[in-house]
């Protein structure tokens, strides 16, 4: 894992005393709540419905035990004893007090974190793959390349007033397990001729006008991405539109001019600053690239699981994917409880998981963007003990990826920017399909409470999109989206309904797609097969 | 320069200067006007102007100023960077909804004078202009960025 050097340590330690002096000096009067605004957005702090929230940054979702403690210490001693996991793989605490902030900024920098530009139009959380140094398919580690743009990205001085906010995902593998499609600007690192570089896609997003990120450089290598990076970025705060902030993401940009004319102009910039000398030396990355040099790994350690116990055995085959190493394998642990709220845990369970994590896990732990925990590092004969352990802590649903494994956002229960409730629709979802999921498979169900599109509706299987109509909640239901490496986006059925009429409407849906699937078929791949019209005939008649 | 000069112009304006050079008191005139003649030497670029046109002129500016009409448009601090990336020496005025945060983000983009439209405080610019000991990236001013100090 990267550790912060004293450069590193400075430059968070000065953000947190910057921010004690901006709240001072808006608790005092000498700044317009207008002012304050866009410098609290940029350390993550929001005005909800009902209190402050606060986004505390986890870089592509790696973090250690003590990190990890520190999440749960300031649930416990800031919240109301739980955080909550979000899909671009932070945490965020629902009820801050202001005069608060810059303390549990304090404290989070003696951990080496912080909630540097987790909101704000600036550079956000650069995302990476959940299973990262771990997985059997990656050329590489992605994380080096994200701390590389994390550092990059950090108070940069001129995007920090872009037109919008700015996600940047890194993946390495072929299989997207970080919807690395749908951001700002997505890369996928690959080998050529043996050598180490990215392919960048750009435009892609969510929000009300979702579209999938086009190629825009088929290959570019270390020495210069972030002259690259910075050229597709000026491009964008040059010519992003400000008129309209429902028009301002660069996935506007790239549709209204043509992803060629978009092109043509990032390449005209990067002929002019590529040899400005902006890009940092190949040792900065060879540093970095040390310190993700894995885990020392059992080498004997027995590749075989007793799965005699029924109920962890069904857990293994749903929850644990297959590690790099022989002998190991990656958890991942469900915060999606039926009848739970999606990616919430109380303080008590992030120390449980850090715990884990500690003494089983090379002390490393993740988010991942479907706000799960992962442990990517777990010696198969010690699976069951951990599986014993998340079982008496209320943590061992056995759902990844199933229809209970649902990302919602906070809904109309947290923000103000919502039309319908989210977390009881997901509540009301588990609950019904609880019996029945494991039957219907791969099932990626998604729940935004407003068209800005935090959970992801677009890119579910299944998504779900709250609307306000005429004052009371509705649901409009949408089909075939997919945030994976396949990725596409979901369509809608037809008129919306309310809460329990879009459960029997999903239910109705799974019913046709077990009457309609081949062999082992998805139900994504059903839907693909087969079109709308099968669905819309089971759910309207 | 650590700290700023404060100026008085002619027009009645306060400045705050990072040089220590003679103000340039001539009138900015707009891009298209200087464009359409050959002998002024301040100009003014909206937000929306592209700084680029300028660069062909460079050696006969001495001041170009970058309006900034809400401290949310963030335009202006591209434009400095590309002036000063093609060499302009000059004075690079920052103008308009200027905020004293923004301040030192916009010295890092290559502004060495700013004419904000409410006078920020001088105790908090001194403040904030000494508060990072060390950028992360290069820009255009001549502070050395960590990986350059990591590896020299």
């Amino acid at each position: 894992m990267y550790a912060y050097d004293e450069y590193d340590q400075s430059i968070v330690d000065a953000r947190v005393e910057e921010f004690r002096d901006q709240v001072e000096r808006r608790l005092s009067g000498a700044m317009t709540e207008d002012q304050f605004k866009p410098l609290r957005l940029m350390n993550g702090l929001y005005l909800q419905l009902h209190a402050y929230m606060l986004r505390v940054a986890v870089p592509y979702g790696t973090l250690d035990s003590r990190q990890m403690r520190m999440l749960g210490h300031i649930a416990r001693k800031y919240d109301r004893g739980y955080g909550h996991f979000t899909t671009r793989q932070n945490i965020q605490y629902n009820w801050i007090k202001l005069a608060d902030a810059p303390d549990i900024l304090a404290e989070l920098a003696t951990v080496q974190m912080h909630a540097i530009q987790t909101s704000g139009n600036c550079i956000r959380n650069i995302s990476s793959d959940q299973f990262a140094g771990a997985a059997a398919d990656e050329v590489a580690d992605p994380r080096p390349w994200a701390e590389l743009l994390r550092q990059w990205s950090t108070f940069h001085p001129e995007f920090t007033y872009l037109p919008r906010k700015f996600k940047i995902a890194v993946i390495a593998a072929d299989e997207d397990r970080a919807a690395m499609r749908l951001h700002d600007i997505g890369i996928q690192l690959l080998k050529r001729d043996g050598v180490l570089g990215a392919k960048i896609f750009v435009g892609g997003g969510m929000g009300r006008t979702p579209m999938i990120a086009h190629e825009v450089k088929d290959f570019i290598t270390a020495d210069h991405l972030m002259s690259y990076l910075e050229a597709c970025l000026r491009v964008y705060n040059r010519y992003g539109r400000r008129d309209n902030i429902y028009k301002a993401r660069i996935k506007i940009l790239l549709h209204e001019i043509g992803v060629d004319a978009y092109r043509d102009q990032v390449e005209a910039e990067f002929a002019a600053i590529r040899d400005l000398g902006l890009d940092p030396p190949l040792a900065e990355l060879a540093r970095i690239t040390a310190m993700f040099g894995g885990p020392d790994f059992d080498r004997n350690a027995p590749d075989i699981v007793d799965r005699s116990d029924p109920d962890f055995a069904v857990w293994l085959d749903q929850n644990v994917a297959a590690h790099k190493q022989p002998g190991h394998a990656i958890v991942t642990i469900s915060l999606k409880p039926i009848g739970g709220i999606p990616g919430d845990a109380s303080a008590d369970q992030i120390d449980l998981m850090a715990d884990l994590a500690e003494r089983y896990g090379h002390d490393e732990l993740r988010v991942t963007h479907a706000q799960n925990i992962v442990l990517p590092h777990i010696r198969k004969a010690d699976l069951y003990a951990i599986w014993t352990a998340l079982r008496d802590a209320g943590l061992a649903e056995a759902n990844l990826d199933l229809i209970s494994d649902i990302i919602a956002c906070p809904g109309l229960d947290y923000c103000s920017l919502a039309n319908a409730r989210s977390i009881p629709l997901a509540q009301k979802i588990g609950e019904r399909f609880a019996g029945r999921q494991r039957e219907l498979g791969e099932l990626k169900l998604k729940i935004s409470g407003c068209i800005n599109a935090c959970g992801h509706h677009h890119a579910g299987h299944i998504g779900i999109l709250g609307v306000d109509k005429k004052g009371t909640e509705n649901y409009q239901l949408l089909l075939g989206g997919s945030g994976a490496e396949d990725v596409s986006l979901g369509k809608i059925t037809g008129p919306g309904f309310d809460e329990d009429g879009v459960v029997d409407a999903i239910e109705r849906v799974t019913d046709r797609y077990v009457e309609l699937r081949e062999a082992d078929e998805r139900f994504l791949d059903t839907y693909r097969r087969v079109g709308m019209q099968p669905f819309k005939e089971a759910i309207y008649g | 320069m650590v700290e700023p000069i404060t100026v008085n112009t002619h027009a009645g304006a306060t400045l705050l200067r990072f040089r220590d050079d003679v103000v340039h008191d001539e009138p900015a005139v707009t891009l298209d006007a200087f464009l359409g003649q050959t002998n002024a030497t301040a100009v003014r670029l909206e937000a929306g102007d592209d700084a680029r046109e300028l660069l062909p002129h460079l050696g006969q500016i001495a001041l170009v100023e970058i309006s900034f009409p809400t401290f949310r448009d963030g335009r202006g601090y591209s434009a400095a960077r590309i002036l000063r990336e093609a060499g302009f020496q000059g004075e690079l005025r920052a103008a308009g909804d200027v905020l004293v945060d923004q301040i030192p983000p916009m010295r890092r983009c290559g502004f060495d004078s700013f004419a904000p439209e409410k006078p920020v405080d001088a105790a908090t610019l001194t403040k904030l202009l000494a508060l990072y000991p060390q950028p992360y990236q290069k820009a255009a001013d001549a502070r050395v960025p960590v990986w350059k100090l990591r590896h020299g």
